[in-house]
């Protein structure tokens, strides 16, 4: 972790009227670093991966990246300088095809990428490149988004709760992939709700509750933390 | 083998290109030919407006998603802004026709901020819109520069020759946009945002300017349209150039040939206009109706319009 950070995060507040979906979170990140986001359901988490890619500006606090301020700048301008994400309810194209889709976050994204071709064997979608997106199952929709983020040149890619829904062969595979993104040089966040998922991709998780950071550390302290225990896998343990 | 399918698709692609080609190809002859034949020059110049006027909302339906029920505002500005560089400036015709479109184009460019509405509130507000345009023309207070509810008269410049091939010109290039934005990526881009405007942002579209570029564009077409329309006439009131039906033709006939295609607005106003003069001669109290009625059916039973017919066998239709 010795690493200067590519992305820092500071004191995130994010109102949705009285509610306070982020109530001053802080983190950062190295390139080539997983960083594991759990938390109960309403925690904050995709409202933190939002934040980051664009989707809201936070109310106050900042978002940096590759020394730039880049709290207020639009999501296209973050895809061009290399941040990407997934969708937890998967966002293609739909009318366009498998191949049209990548090719076009290959065109518009960041260079140097995966090519369309590359990106496509990848995820494993190449036998079905010339189908419509729309004609694809949810978890290859899910691949999709990765395959299209993943073209369009990322170093910050967020990838939100990716593994639902995916069988446990399909899991591995799904870490498997994301640890050789990591090894070259992307950092990743990822949202979870399957920690099993988690505990294999990276021992660094950021526990959210309420908005809040509760807990940063390994996944095995995490699990010993009281405030962590009490919030996150209920009060009786 | 890679290599081989790479040829074949370059080959595919420069097919499609030919085929697209054929479609302003055969406009301008057709249009510049028929006056020969057939002696009502008066529909086939109104058949050429429409067919340019359905291209524009063709643009900005077809590969954005936003229906403009106001788009006659445009079409107005741009004959109010060609009236007004002939009297108060004394341009020549050709230079006045440029200024309405120009006109138009400020005027789309002052609209902006409508394109953060989607779906039926934008359609309105583009209505409501166009309803104050044409007011503010319209206005006595305006007198001295729109000659306020009496009109323009243009006869001076009155050249029914020239401003028929100007509007033949302007048809051909406006389809030959529609072509040109078809086939790159630009509008693979347009239609991912109307898809998803999120992802699109995600994949580095730049979602707001790629809007208003096809926004202006089409504002562009329509106000050049408007101004050749006034031109043609050289007689005209602001509800001539500001009629409502103006832009309920042009969308039902993009909407009956098939939006998103080059073909499709060409085919409805083809039909459409003809049929217009066909029945709506004897009768034309139906018109509204039939064309009320056509809106509706369209979009349950037939939302890609004709040329979807043909799509849905796996045809391509440029």
């Amino acid at each position: 972790m010795s690493r200067e950070p590519i992305l820092i995060f500071e004191n995130i507040v994010k109102k949705f009227g009285a509610f306070r979906a982020l109530d001053g979170v802080s983190g950062t990140l190295a390139p080539g670093e997983i960083l594991g986001l759990v938390g109960p359901n309403g925690s904050g988490k995709t409202t933190l991966i939002n934040v980051i890619a664009g989707l809201y500006y936070p109310d106050s606090g900042g978002v940096r990246s590759q020394e730039q301020d880049i709290t207020h700048w639009p999501m296209h301008k973050r895809a061009r300088m290399g941040i990407n994400r997934t969708f937890q309810i998967p966002k293609p194209f739909k009318s366009l095809s498998v191949e049209e889709n990548i090719a076009l976050a290959y065109h518009y994204g960041r260079k140097p990428a995966m090519s369309p071709q590359q990106a496509l064997d990848f995820v494993g979608l190449a036998p079905v490149k010339n189908q419509l997106a729309l004609q694809l199952n949810s978890s290859q929709q899910k691949l999709l988004d990765l395959a299209r983020a993943l073209a369009a040149g990322p170093r910050i890619l967020l990838i939100d709760e990716l593994a639902a829904g995916l069988s446990h062969q399909e899991l591995q595979v799904v870490a498997d992939h994301l640890q050789a993104l990591a090894q070259q040089d992307i950092a990743l966040i990822v949202v979870e709700h399957h920690l099993g998922f988690v505990n294999q991709l990276t021992e660094r998780v950021m526990v959210m509750n309420a908005g809040k950071e509760i807990f940063q550390g390994s996944l095995s302290r995490a699990a010993q933390d009281p405030t962590v225990s009490a919030v996150y896998l209920g009060t009786g343990s | 083998m890679l290599n081989t399918q790479l040829v074949e698709a370059g080959k595919r692609q420069r097919g499609r290109l030919l085929i697209n080609g054929v479609i302003p190809f055969l406009v301008l002859v057709g249009f510049s030919l028929s006056p020969f034949v057939y002696a009502n020059q008066a529909i086939l110049f109104q058949m050429m407006a429409f067919m340019a006027l359905a291209q524009g909302v063709n643009l900005l339906y077809g590969f954005t998603g936003y229906l403009p029920f106001g788009y006659v505002g445009f079409f107005g500005i741009g004959a109010y802004g060609m009236a007004i560089s002939i009297q108060l400036l004394h341009f020549p015709g050709l230079l006045a026709v440029v200024m309405g479109g120009l006109l138009s184009a400020i005027i789309a460019i002052i609209f902006l901020p409508l394109l953060r509405l989607s779906g039926a509130y934008f359609a309105i507000s583009s209505l409501a819109a166009a309803e104050v345009l044409s007011n503010v023309v319209s206005n006595s207070a305006m007198i001295h520069i729109t000659n306020g509810p009496y009109g323009e008269q243009l006869t001076q410049s009155y050249h029914p020759v020239t401003s028929y091939v100007a509007m033949v010109i302007v048809l051909v290039l406006t389809t030959v946009t529609v072509i040109f934005i078809r086939n790159m990526p630009f509008g693979r881009a347009l239609m991912a945002i109307r898809e998803d405007p999120v992802s699109a942002a995600m994949a580095g579209i730049a979602v707001v300017r790629s809007r208003s570029i096809v926004w202006l564009l089409s504002a562009l077409i329509a106000g050049l349209t408007g101004a050749i329309f006034g031109w043609h006439l050289s007689v005209f009131y602001p509800n001539t150039v500001f009629d409502l039906n103006i832009s309920i033709l042009a969308i039902v006939f993009t909407l009956f040939g098939g939006y998103g295609t080059v073909t499709g607005p060409v085919l409805g106003s083809i039909v459409l206009y003809g049929l217009y003069n066909a029945i709506g001669i004897s009768d034309p109290q139906y018109f509204q109706l039939i064309y009320g009625l056509l809106i509706v059916a369209l979009v349950l039973f037939l939302p890609g319009g004709i040329i979807s017919l043909i799509q849905r066998r796996g045809n391509y239709v440029p």
